[in-house]
């Protein structure tokens, strides 16, 4: 055999596609991810939080789906009888079926509610992904060619890190007009820093780890060292920012809502209570219209909060449960 | 690398980052759909009293001039001229900030001392109940969106039970002679009890976590049994050995915390109706004031970069174990 062809043997299964060890390559790699991710499954369903974490999200998802199914009333259906008086809820003896009355402006609260769940879950989970998907790219490129390119990446990191979150969001949606699509910009270009710093410093020790080496040595790709040996690493740490994420974007979905800046065309969380407030339905003492709102958001922000902080188990071992 | 030059290099970072902030914002501005002219001008004015407006707030330079005279401005800081009602910005925010800054330090105060006894407790007390409930705890105040914490506080003690006021910092009838006489007054306190202590409650999750995190970290460490073998009692074992320890990352996180917080505070603002900062700022932007809007944002981002670099600084100089590289 020459030289050339055991040159030609040794390196063929390192190809992105080669095409004889193609099939058996990709049902190495599924086995691999399966198998990561089945362990990291194994420890965070370990932890009754986080469970119930998700079957909340779970619930409030499938709500979002079958929402005109669940909803009595349209959510900009308004009860022309209701518009004179605020109705109270049918059992406390107001006028027609409203589960939970109306407002001011005579919508059905219920419907509102139930309805204010798609904002909530779009704008919390596309924030999640783009928050987690950017910062985990930046940090993988940065950790892992070092040098100028993560100085410069890095210094874009620190200004990111000069943002305050809701003044910047605030400001972003009075000019780029409210809707959901601008918060979520406008919070994505202020969440990525975290996942983006601390995965960063997790690859620079990464890269200097063996199994790097050894890959680096036998010639694979810098695109197929981080993509397979590099990235399936950090993907916990990912993941924790990315729960994270939900939880922020929500609760500054709501926040901007709340200040009057929401989206005109659709009912959320936070414009019901900016509703409430701005109708003194504090003095009133119409609970039902400003309780079911918040009792939701915190309820979809802690099940985040539950869900990363069983991702912070995973990855630091130190704070898990002696059990 | 040398203390100093850590410092020196830190500053120029500080710098730079305010520089690109403000250069973000600048072109925010100028890039956004609608002329700010229209904001300022009514058509049916005289066209010299609208060229005479235009050139008043400098709408009339070319890009370059306008960049320049805006950074210049920032460093001077002179932050031009309200749209709305003609007072100078700078003049607005020495008005408000006073406000934000009293609420906030009352608020971050009360949440890191609770929140540091309370993670110290729960560390202490791993695996237990107690330490599952502050745990808990911790993780619903901070989500539970404090506005809507601030919406119950008022229904049930303003509006039901009538025992703090529904909005302001002050009874309208009271007038205060200087700032300090109005924040030292009774009424004062009466006012600013419910929006800090619900911007508290927000606030405290976080130090409560870290302190519990960092707890459980020097808890394993070598010296803590050494401390124990040595007969130590166990309170001093807690707070003298292991609490001292692992308070460091905590103060750090505080100083970022006020820097966040300023800004922070918004929403608890709107809802007590809080003559601060923050409010003044939705406001500026809601009725499209944009050097007010401007002018308080660069205040509320200089504010978080600024503590950032001092926490910076703080952690090196409290932990000599922190090396510059």
């Amino acid at each position: 055999m020459s030289q050339q062809d055991q040159s030609a043997n040794i390196f063929s299964n390192l190809e992105e596609y080669g095409d004889a060890d193609d099939v058996d390559e990709r049902q190495r790699q599924i086995r691999l991810w399966k198998e990561s991710l089945g362990e990291q499954w194994e420890l965070l369903t370990d932890d009754r939080m986080v469970i119930f974490g998700m079957i909340t999200i779970a619930v409030f998802g499938v709500v979002a789906i079958i929402a005109p199914l669940l909803a009595p009333y349209g959510p900009t259906e308004r009860d022309t009888m209701a518009m004179l008086r605020w109705e109270d809820p049918y059992w406390m003896g107001g006028a027609g079926d409203h589960i939970l009355g109306t407002t001011a402006e005579g919508y059905d609260i219920l419907s509102q509610v139930i309805y204010g769940t798609r904002p909530a879950l779009i704008v919390g989970l596309t924030a999640a992904v783009f928050c987690a998907g950017v910062g985990t790219s930046v940090a993988l490129v940065a950790g892992y060619y070092g040098g100028r390119v993560d100085d410069f990446l890095m210094r874009i990191v620190d200004i990111a890190y000069g943002l305050p979150l809701l003044p910047t969001v605030i400001l972003m949606v009075a000019m780029l007009g409210p809707s959901f699509v601008n918060v979520i910009i406008a919070v994505v270009l202020v969440m990525w820093r975290a996942p983006a710093r601390v995965i960063r410093s997790q690859v620079l020790s990464l890269r200097e780890r063996p199994f790097v080496q050894a890959a680096q040595i036998t010639g694979a790709s810098d695109w197929r060292i981080i993509t397979r040996h590099i990235a399936p690493n950090v993907l916990p740490l990912t993941f924790l920012y990315g729960a994270f994420a939900i939880a922020w974007g929500i609760l500054t979905e709501a926040g901007v809502s709340f200040i009057g800046l929401g989206d005109p065309s659709q009912v959320s969380w936070g414009t019901m209570l900016q509703g409430a407030h701005t109708n003194n339905a504090l003095t009133h003492g119409t609970w039902w219209w400003f309780i079911p709102p918040g009792i939701c958001i915190t309820l979809v922000v802690i099940s985040g909060f539950l869900i990363g902080r069983g991702y912070e188990e995973v990855t630091n071992p130190a704070l898990r449960n002696e059990r | 690398m040398s203390k100093i030059n850590f410092a020196v290099r830190r500053t120029f970072q500080l710098v730079l980052t305010l520089w690109a902030i403000a250069t973000l914002l600048f072109a925010m501005f100028r890039l956004m759909p609608g002329d700010p002219t229209t904001y300022i001008i009514a058509e049916t004015m005289e066209p010299e009293v609208q060229e005479a407006l235009i050139a008043r707030y400098g709408l009339d330079q070319p890009m370059h001039i306008q960049y320049w005279e805006f950074l210049v401005g920032i460093v001077t800081l002179d932050l031009g001229i309200s749209f709305h009602s003609s007072r100078e910005v700078r003049g607005i925010i020495a008005i408000y900030l006073p406000n934000t800054i009293v609420l906030m330090i009352t608020a971050l105060v009360v949440a890191y001392v609770f929140g540091v006894i309370l993670g110290t407790i729960a560390a202490w007390n791993r695996g237990e109940g107690s330490e599952k409930s502050a745990v808990f705890l911790a993780l619903l105040q901070q989500s539970t969106p404090s506005f809507w914490t601030g919406l119950i506080v008022l229904w049930i003690f303003g509006a039901y039970l009538d025992v703090i006021p529904m909005s302001g910092m002050t009874s309208r009838d009271f007038r205060p002679e200087s700032f300090f006489h109005m924040i030292t007054s009774l009424d004062f306190l009466w006012h600013l009890m419910a929006p800090a202590l619900v911007l508290a409650f927000y606030m405290m999750g976080y130090p409560l976590l870290l302190m519990r995190n960092n707890m459980l970290e020097v808890l394993s460490e070598d010296f803590i049994d050494v401390c124990r073998a040595k007969g130590l009692k166990e309170r001093t074992v807690m707070y003298k050995h292991a609490a001292r320890n692992a308070l460091l990352p905590v103060v750090t996180a505080g100083a970022i915390a006020i820097g966040y917080s300023v800004g922070g505070a918004i929403l608890i603002e709107t809802v007590f109706s809080w003559p601060g900062i923050g409010r003044e700022m939705v406001r500026a932007v809601l009725r499209r004031d944009y050097p007010v809007a401007q002018g308080t944002f660069v205040m509320l981002a200089a504010a978080v970069v600024i503590m950032n670099f001092v926490a910076d600084l703080l952690y090196s100089w409290l932990d000599p174990r922190v090396t510059y590289d």
